[in-house]
Formats: C-alpha cells, sequence, structure tokens
C-alpha cells in the first residue's frame, strides 16, 4: 500500500492560485458564520457538553443499544443486515437488490458508502447509481472523490463545474451561472427519482428506542429517494446508535450550526417503517469501528457527528483542499480516523496539523482532536513510520535540544552561519520549512549571550 | 459466527467503562411571541409567511399567489385544488404538481421547522416533487424550540416524519445559496386556525 504523501499532494492545490484562495476564503466563511450562530445560544457550551455525555454513553453501552435499535426496527417492519467490513456492505446492498430486480439506485450523500467504495462495486455489476446531491453528483461526475464531508465539491469552482457538466450532462460550455448549472442538475435528476428501482440514504442519528433512522439534508434529495421507490436501502454505521428520541434534539440543534452557520437543515427526515406497500433495509455497518472502540486514547473520534466544523476551521485543510489528504475522511477528524483504517498508509495524515487546537474548541460533540493528532505522531514515531528526513531531523534535534551544552554551541553557530551560508545550501530538499518561507533575519547576539551581559549579574 | 453475533461481541469486549445517560433540559427562553420568533426564523431559512384571507376563499389565494399553476394538489380539507389524491397509485404521479397545500402538526419557534407526516401528506412525495409548497399551520400550535419538539414522543411514532424549514436549498456550487435544489422552489406557510371539528375526514375531490 502506497504512502500518502499529504504534502506533495497539497502542492499541486497549492499552485492553482485562484483555487485556493477561493477554497481558504469560503471556509472560513463557514467558520465565522458557525460563530455568529452559536454565540446567539446561551446554552451552546451546555449543549456541546450534553452532546458529547450522550454519545459517551452510548459508545460505552453500544452492545445493548445496536440490539434495542434492531429489535425495534424489526418490529418496524423494515429488514436488519450486519456487515463487519466494506466488503460485506457492499455484497448485501448488491443482494438485495438484485433479488429484486433493481437496477437503478438513487443515493442521498453518504460518508460511509464512499468510505466502502460501493459505486464503483455496484457499477461493475450493472447497476445504475446516481448521486442526488449536487456537489456529490458533482464529484461523481468528474469522478473524483469528495473533498469535504459537508460540501464535496468545495474545492471547484464554478467554471470546473460548467467544463464538468458541458461533458457529461450537456450543458452549455460557456455558461458557468450558478443558478443555470444547479438548475440543470434538478432537471437532468428529475427523471431519475421518478423511475429508480431503489432509493438509498445513510444516517446522522439511529434511535434506539424507536428504531428510527434520522438523516439530515438541505437538498430534498434524501426524502425524494426514500419516498419514490419501492425499496429503501439505509446504509448505518454503529457508532451513530443514540438512545432516546429526545436526544436528537441536542444533536439537531447542534449540526447544521456547526456546519453551515444555519440554525437546522431545510429537512430533518425521520424514516421509521416503511411505507405501505414497500420494504426497507437497515444495514448495520463496523469496518473497524468495533477496533477503534477499544483503543483507550482514540475512541472518542467515534462520537463525531461529520459536521465538518474541524475541517472548516483548520489552516491546513483549508490551504491544501481534501483531496490531497488521499482518504475519505480529510481534515482534523479524518487525521485521527485514517490511521486506524492503515497506519502506515495514512502515516503522513497527522503531520498535517499546526496542533492549535481549533478543531478541538470548535467540536460540537467535544472530541480532543488535536490530542489525539499529537498520540498518533508519537504512536508513528514509535513504529518508525516517520518519513527518512523527518525522523533524522528529529533524533538529531533530540539529541540537541536534551543536552544544554550541544544547545548552546549549536544556537551560536547557527547564528553566524545563518548570516553567511549561500542560499543554495540553505534552501535545500531537507529543509521543508524553508520551501515557501524566507528565514529571518539572525539577531546580533543569542538570548544567553544578550542574558549574560545585561542580567546576570543582579 | 454470524456476522450480527461477530460484531456484537466485539463491540461488548472493547466497550470502554460505562458512562451516565444525562437528562436534557429544555433550555427555555422567556422573550418574544413564539409565533413572532417562528415567522423570524422561516424567512430566514428562505420561506415566506402570507396572511389567510379575509373573505375565507383560500382556493383564490393560492391562486393569486401562484397565476400560472396548472396543477394544485391539497391534502388538506380547506383547500380543494384540482388533483386528488384519493387515486393516485403511484407517487411519481404527482410530478406535474406545480403547487401541493398540507397542514402541518406543528411548528418550531426556534428554528421556523414545521412538522409533517405520511398522515398530513397522504402522499409523502406531494412535499417533494410540487414545485411550490403552501402549508397550513395554527399559530396555537407553536412550540418554543427543538428540545420541546422531541420531548412529546408519541409524535415519532409515524412511518415517516420531517421536520421541513423553508424550500429545498444548495450552496454546493462557490456556495451561492440556490432555493430549489431537488425538492420544492419555495414554501409558503399560512397561518390558520383549522375549522371546527367536522364528520368528514376526506379532503373533497376536484
Amino acid at each position: 500500500m502506497k504512502r500518502i504523501d499529504h504534502a506533495e499532494a497539497s502542492s499541486r492545490f497549492i499552485k492553482a492560485k485562484d483555487h485556493i484562495d477561493f477554497h481558504d476564503k469560503r471556509l472560513w466563511d463557514l467558520r465565522k458564520k458557525r460563530d455568529r450562530v452559536s454565540e446567539q445560544l446561551p446554552e451552546w457550551e451546555e449543549l456541546r457538553s450534553l452532546a458529547s455525555a450522550i454519545k459517551e454513553h452510548a459508545l460505552t453501552h453500544l452492545g445493548d443499544y445496536l440490539e434495542e435499535f434492531e429489535r425495534n426496527a424489526i418490529r418496524n417492519g423494515a429488514k436488519v443486515h450486519w456487515a463487519k467490513d466494506a466488503a460485506e456492505h457492499n455484497q448485501i446492498v448488491f443482494d438485495i437488490m438484485s433479488a429484486r430486480n433493481a437496477r437503478t439506485l438513487v443515493k442521498a450523500k453518504s460518508m460511509l458508502t464512499d468510505e466502502c467504495d460501493m459505486r464503483p462495486f455496484l457499477e461493475n455489476r450493472g447497476i445504475d447509481v446516481m448521486e442526488t446531491d449536487l456537489g456529490e453528483r458533482i464529484q461523481q461526475l468528474d469522478d473524483e472523490p469528495p473533498s469535504h464531508i459537508v460540501v464535496p465539491a468545495v474545492h471547484k469552482l464554478r467554471t470546473d463545474v460548467a467544463r464538468v457538466f458541458a461533458q457529461t450532462i450537456g450543458t452549455d460550455p460557456k455558461n458557468s451561472d450558478v443558478h443555470y448549472l444547479a438548475e440543470s442538475q434538478r432537471q437532468h435528476t428529475r427523471p431519475y427519482f421518478l423511475k429508480a428501482d431503489a432509493g438509498m440514504t445513510g444516517a446522522n442519528f439511529a434511535v434506539a428506542e424507536t428504531g428510527t433512522v434520522v438523516v439530515c439534508t438541505n437538498e430534498g434529495n434524501a426524502d425524494l429517494s426514500v419516498n419514490l421507490p419501492k425499496l429503501y436501502i439505509a446504509s448505518i454505521g454503529i457508532e451513530k446508535i443514540i438512545p432516546r428520541v429526545e436526544d436528537v434534539g441536542v444533536f439537531v440543534r447542534m449540526l447544521s450550526r456547526s456546519a453551515l452557520g444555519s440554525p437546522i437543515t431545510q429537512l430533518t427526515s425521520h424514516f421509521r417503517a416503511p411505507r405501505e406497500g414497500t420494504e426497507m433495509h437497515i444495514v448495520l455497518v463496523d469496518n473497524g469501528r468495533s477496533e477503534r472502540l477499544g483503543m483507550a486514547d482514540f475512541w472518542y473520534s467515534l462520537k463525531c457527528i461529520r459536521c465538518g466544523a474541524c475541517m472548516n476551521t483548520c489552516p491546513v485543510y483549508r490551504r491544501s483542499g481534501g483531496l490531497s489528504y488521499g482518504a475519505t475522511y480529510s481534515g482534523p477528524i479524518g487525521v485521527i480516523i485514517d490511521p486506524t483504517f492503515n497506519l502506515r498508509k495514512y502515516s503522513s495524515l497527522p503531520f498535517a496539523s499546526t496542533l492549535n487546537g481549533s478543531c478541538t474548541s470548535v467540536c460540537p460533540v467535544r472530541i480532543n482532536i488535536h490530542e489525539q493528532i499529537y498520540k498518533w505522531r508519537q504512536i508513528i514515531a514509535e513504529r518508525h513510520q516517520l518519513p527518512f528526513v523527518k525522523q533524522e531531523a528529529m533524533r538529531v534535534a533530540g539529541k540537541i535540544l536534551g543536552s544544554p551544552k550541544l544547545y548552546r554551541a549549536a544556537v551560536e553557530t547557527a547564528g553566524a552561519s545563518l548570516e553567511h551560508l549561500p542560499r543554495f545550501m540553505m534552501y535545500t530538499r531537507l529543509n521543508a520549512w524553508g520551501r515557501q518561507r524566507e528565514v529571518p533575519a539572525a539577531p546580533q547576539s543569542t538570548f544567553r549571550q544578550w542574558y549574560l551581559k545585561n542580567r546576570s549579574k543582579r | 459466527m454470524s456476522s450480527r453475533d461477530d460484531i456484537l461481541a466485539r463491540v461488548r469486549k472493547n466497550q470502554p467503562p460505562p458512562q451516565p445517560l444525562p437528562t436534557i433540559p429544555t433550555f427555555d427562553i422567556a422573550t418574544g411571541s413564539a409565533l413572532e420568533t417562528f415567522k423570524a426564523a422561516l424567512l430566514r431559512m428562505g420561506g415566506k409567511v402570507a396572511d389567510a384571507p379575509a373573505d375565507g376563499d383560500l382556493d383564490a389565494l393560492i391562486r393569486k399567489l401562484f397565476p400560472d399553476a396548472k396543477v394544485v394538489c391539497s391534502a388538506t380539507p380547506e383547500i380543494a385544488g384540482n388533483r386528488s389524491l384519493d387515486q393516485v397509485r403511484e407517487p411519481s404521479e404527482l410530478s406535474d404538481v406545480d403547487v401541493g397545500v398540507v397542514r402541518a402538526v406543528f411548528g418550531v419557534a426556534e428554528t421556523g421547522s414545521l412538522w409533517l407526516t405520511e398522515k398530513e401528506f397522504k402522499v409523502n412525495a406531494l412535499g417533494f416533487l410540487a414545485q411550490h409548497l403552501v402549508v397550513l399551520l395554527d399559530p396555537a400550535q407553536i412550540v418554543g424550540n427543538l428540545h420541546h419538539a422531541y420531548r412529546e414522543r408519541a409524535r415519532f411514532d409515524a412511518r415517516y416524519g420531517v421536520f421541513m424549514t423553508g424550500p429545498s436549498a444548495t450552496a454546493d456550487i462557490e456556495g451561492v445559496l440556490i432555493h430549489g435544489a431537488q425538492g420544492i422552489r419555495s414554501l409558503t406557510v399560512i397561518l390558520l386556525a383549522p375549522r371546527k371539528r367536522s364528520t368528514r375526514s376526506r379532503a373533497p375531490s376536484g
């Protein structure tokens, strides 16, 4: 498995100046909107604590709540399936569909189905899969994964969308008016809703006491996907279970405020039982989650409600783009989840952070994201998953910083040599820091020299 | 071992020490009227509010609000419309509806949301295939916030229920807000108490 090189991948994104400037600004705008709406609620911090406590309770009693959810879902008339991993999930979905001769699937956005790489699996078996969320559809048509868990095509400009739509759904390549592009997708998608054999959603929350699947969306595509076809399939990660109906209120009050800075999504849908004369199937998916639950430092990441606030606030994410992480989950939350899937492949991701802690302070369920990032770095260093240059630099730095004598000698020579070193020696491949920055002028004396001269006699 | 038993066994083996389940306050605030808060929140989410007509002719009001509408399909007895829901066999038959009309069970002041279930829609797709939706709401049926909304457990016995808050929307291209993504292009609330209870329970066909 090839190791993802986040820095190298982001350098490609950084080169497109107008893209990166817009990306940075758009996501920071979402962060500012989040601040405005959360400040309007005096109970915001209390809600964060409640949300965190509900999730911690649910996760520490997950076995019982999963069984309660299953019992109620079956009583409601749904069929419940269990999938250990992505492969089993995809096979279950395919089997449900092929047993009913269902050939077309309209689906709402689901990070879980992206995680399972479900679309190519079904398409290779002759099923026509239609992503119906605008952003997700843009990414499907461009054959790219989503770059953000809430706004999948946020790294694209309107001209990019115009190019993709012109090549795939036949829009005017010269027309990049956003209203025109969105309307074109609406017109293109509508017939699929009317004729699809099956509909699919993920879940934001699954309520144990009622067996209800709660889905929060804005576009109306989830409700169209479920309320038209005769077959509905919901794919749900096992960590999405919450105990009670009244718990939903806590999370719904925070989800869209954290994600987009709006008080609620346009639609908060509750699918409890199949419509008269139709079928509802629920696939409960583990895919590494039960293992993560047993990791003392990292199980808290299972509290995540996928709002994306940590991504919007992260300076590294905003300036490197989601695709540079090479994983389904990007940004700070991705950095702490991805290594649990494959430590070697994602070993560079915990270094894609400044450890400024902003992710932790905006997280609506109080996940200690930046602390987990730091812990992953330690694990990766211990298991020698650091790239050679970083490893050597850290080894030397450790030695020097561990000995006052060596440190003083190093600082004195460094100050002197910085002034005289020619550029070609300082800005080498080994100095990653110097690639986008200029080293400031070194002071005439070190702090220690200054201190000995001016203060030590007092 | 089945995948089910395998997953449950691993979950139980790995569960961290149990944490307590908190009780949830309702976070009531004393300021302002619920109705005014509801209206402001709904407008903010892209919804509209129309005054109930003085003469009580709701069909005329809808013709006035949507002069180009050819098909008006109502799930509530206050409005006749010209398309009956009684004969609908497949939800896709509603794809040509210009204006759908439905009565909400209650509203939420904090967010401007409306609670609707299969009972109100009769055919759920009416709320999504119609180009525009008109929702009647009894101004006496507005709760303060979502905590109150989610406290009444019985409401969630519906097979399908949705909090609708304004029209369908997207900002997936450059953050430009567009109303009328995949579902309704506009949502208009008419504040109106239901008629006095009569023996008739089905919408008249028209």
